[in-house]
């Protein structure tokens, strides 16, 4: 049953496809941020699960250990977890902005305002 | 070697047949140097918390970082490589930075619209950005520039990608730092369909990753042909092309790009639209050309059919759409969009004339628009406005001002004398070695667009009486005027004597076609 071995693309594939469609579908600017932030998360699993190998250990080198896990996947990621912080930061920080500017989030009402003035 | 092709290996590890001479310097520090010391110099001036010497700070370093750039271009002008180990962990292992003629033409680009707009940015930014958040605007523009010459100079994909994003996240905080909250909701679409834009070209990566290995870009591009599984590299190759083209705003893809351009303050527009987009596309020739060009991937999607309509698409449609503005940053907002056109044009030819063309275009535009945007940024700070309604007559309030508009306007259209010529005659020639005469006369037509909306500001600017503040108008200080005028003269100069820019472009496109062929 390769479908379900490869069980952790579906995950991810379900992650980013549910994180895109939030941030399309959704008008309030908190909840896109959200759907945002779940798209970059489905693409840390991305990385993660390939470099797990089954009975493989941290890469330490020992007769007694014959596989080991990847751990540059991990580093990676461990840089990408901090820009994606810094991206959802930076988008709540203009989303707070925004509401004091126009004193909506929902981002046909800010569009609606633009255009009446 | 790996691949058994005839294809030319440029290994640092000696395998191969060497086909130049690989300098490898150690001891130079230059490529690092290229990015440290803007990244450093950022948090310095956060600490200071002094907007004007935070302004020195930036001058020095944007100054220093065209220096360097500058010494790189000298010191692989001879066709040369330069190498760079990060903690002297040699590649594939450690991260390399790898200087050749493509990364330091950009290099020098992009260092030295910052030396220029950085001077200018000190009157225009005291009217456009509140007092107490001066500081950050300069660590921000030091960031952004940290970025952007990380990713010139960086060989490694993920590397590459954290790059992408300071100079990205920099940038968000750029657009929204004006006055104008529209800039807010500009910035937070940016970083919506930004970070879209990254997450895909971090799967690509991963997928490329997956099959090759490596992240060293030179050493994917060498396991590339030997992979097993075609249909990954397939959807990478996607997720890249889609990632970047949302960078650099290749049409449909250009949405966020209007708004964040027209609201964002002037000194931000005129540094991005010289500088951000054009380091996408980069990214893109580095990845096209560099990664998957000896490899078969090319075959097997019709990329270069799907550029070639995006651009024509971009070339009429966002000019149309120009011609139809009122605010002069939007006009010239959706002009960019059209002239990214005439560069993945002729990227999208895919020979020599026509990488030359699409390069030395990507050069004459940042110039252009650059002097553009810094004009605009000159009737922003005395007029308050850039709507082409409320500048009636300033032809003659702002002689100087405009007369560097109009000249800028011209190479937009592309009439002989000024850069934009040089790009668009090359542009012809290659679609005529093509054999296909159709898109040379699209790239003339799309020109007639041109001369549409630059006629627009001549109008308003030449043929109507001044009324109201315009009549009073005083032309901005010489710190703005001569940085401004210095890229309008550029855009002549180098118009006029293309030794540098072609050459320059010409060794460039020579340089990524060779891995190819």
């Amino acid at each position: 049953m390769t479908l379900f071995s490869h069980y952790s693309y579906w995950i991810t594939i379900f992650l980013a496809i549910a994180g895109v469609y939030i941030v399309i579908a959704r008008s309030n600017l908190v909840k896109k941020l959200i759907g945002l932030s779940i798209f970059q998360t489905s693409v840390y699993l991305m990385y993660i699960a390939p470099g797990k190998l089954i009975g493989g250990t941290a890469p330490i080198v020992s007769p007694d250990f014959q596989v080991y896990s990847n751990p540059l996947p991990h580093v990676l990621i461990l840089t990408a977890i901090v820009v994606g912080v810094a991206t959802l930061a930076l988008g709540l920080a203009l989303v707070v902005r925004i509401k004091d500017a126009y004193g909506s989030i929902e981002e046909d009402e800010i569009l609606a305002r633009d255009r009446d003035t | 070697m790996r691949t058994g092709a005839s294809r030319k290996t440029k290994s640092w590890r000696g395998t191969g047949i060497p086909d130049r001479p690989v300098s490898r310097v150690i001891t130079t520090q230059l490529p690092i140097l290229l990015v440290v010391v803007p990244l450093i110099a950022a948090p310095l001036m956060v600490l200071v918390r002094h907007g004007a010497s935070a302004w020195v700070l930036a001058v020095a370093v944007s100054w220093t970082a065209l220096a360097v750039a500058g010494g790189l271009f000298v010191q692989i002008a001879d066709g040369s490589l330069l190498s760079y180990w990060i903690g002297s962990w040699p590649p594939p292992w450690g991260i390399e930075y790898r200087v050749d003629i493509v990364s330091a033409f950009l290099a020098v680009l992009v260092s030295l619209i910052a030396a220029v707009v950085i001077v200018y940015s000190r009157e225009s930014v005291r009217s456009e950005v509140p007092q107490d958040r001066h500081y950050l605007f300069y660590t921000m523009y030091a960031l952004c520039l940290a970025g952007l010459l990380g990713i010139t100079v960086t060989g490694d994909a993920f590397n590459l990608f954290v790059f992408l994003e300071i100079s990205s996240l920099a940038s968000y905080v750029l657009i929204a730092l004006g006055r104008d909250r529209r800039g807010l909701m500009a910035a937070y679409q940016y970083l919506i369909m930004g970070t879209i834009g990254a997450t895909c070209y971090v799967i690509g990566v991963a997928l490329l990753y997956l099959e090759t290995g490596t992240l060293n870009l030179a050493d994917m591009a060498q396991r590339l042909p030997a992979v097993s599984g075609e249909r990954p590299v397939l959807a990478a190759l996607a997720f890249i092309t889609v990632g970047i083209s949302l960078k650099l705003a290749l049409f449909p893809l250009h949405l966020w790009l209007p708004n964040a351009y027209a609201y964002a303050p002037s000194v931000v527009t005129a540094f991005l639209a010289a500088t951000a987009t054009k380091v996408s596309v980069y990214v893109l020739l580095r990845y096209y050309f560099t990664v998957f060009g000896g490899s078969a991937v090319f075959e097997r999607l019709p990329m270069t059919e799907i550029l070639l309509a995006l651009s024509l698409a971009a070339m009429f449609v966002a000019s149309v759409i120009a011609i139809f503005q009122n605010n002069l940053k939007r006009l010239f907002a959706y002009s960019s969009v059209a002239q990214i056109g005439y560069i993945t044009l002729g990227v999208s030819f895919d020979t020599m004339t026509g990488l030359t063309a699409g390069i030395v275009h990507l050069f004459n535009h940042a110039l252009t628009k650059g002097a553009l945007f810094l004009l605009l940024g000159g009737i922003a700070l005395r007029l308050g406005e850039v709507r082409l309604d409320a500048i009636g007559g300033i032809g003659r309030a702002l002689p100087l001002t405009s007369f560097g508009i109009v000249i800028g306007g011209l190479s937009l259209i592309g009439v002989p004398a000024t850069v934009g010529f040089v790009s668009k005659w090359y542009l012809v020639l290659a679609a005529l070695e093509r054999g296909e005469w159709w898109i040379a006369f699209a790239v003339v037509g799309s020109s007639m667009l041109a001369v549409a909306y630059v006629w627009r500001f001549v109008e308003a600017a030449y043929f109507r009486e001044p009324v109201g503040p315009v009549r009073n108008l005083k032309e901005p200080p010489a710190s703005m005027l001569v940085p401004a005028w210095l890229l309008v003269l550029a855009c002549v100069y180098f118009g006029i004597d293309t030794s540098l820019t072609l050459g320059g472009a010409g060794a460039a496109a020579h340089d990524l076609l060779q891995v190819q062929k």
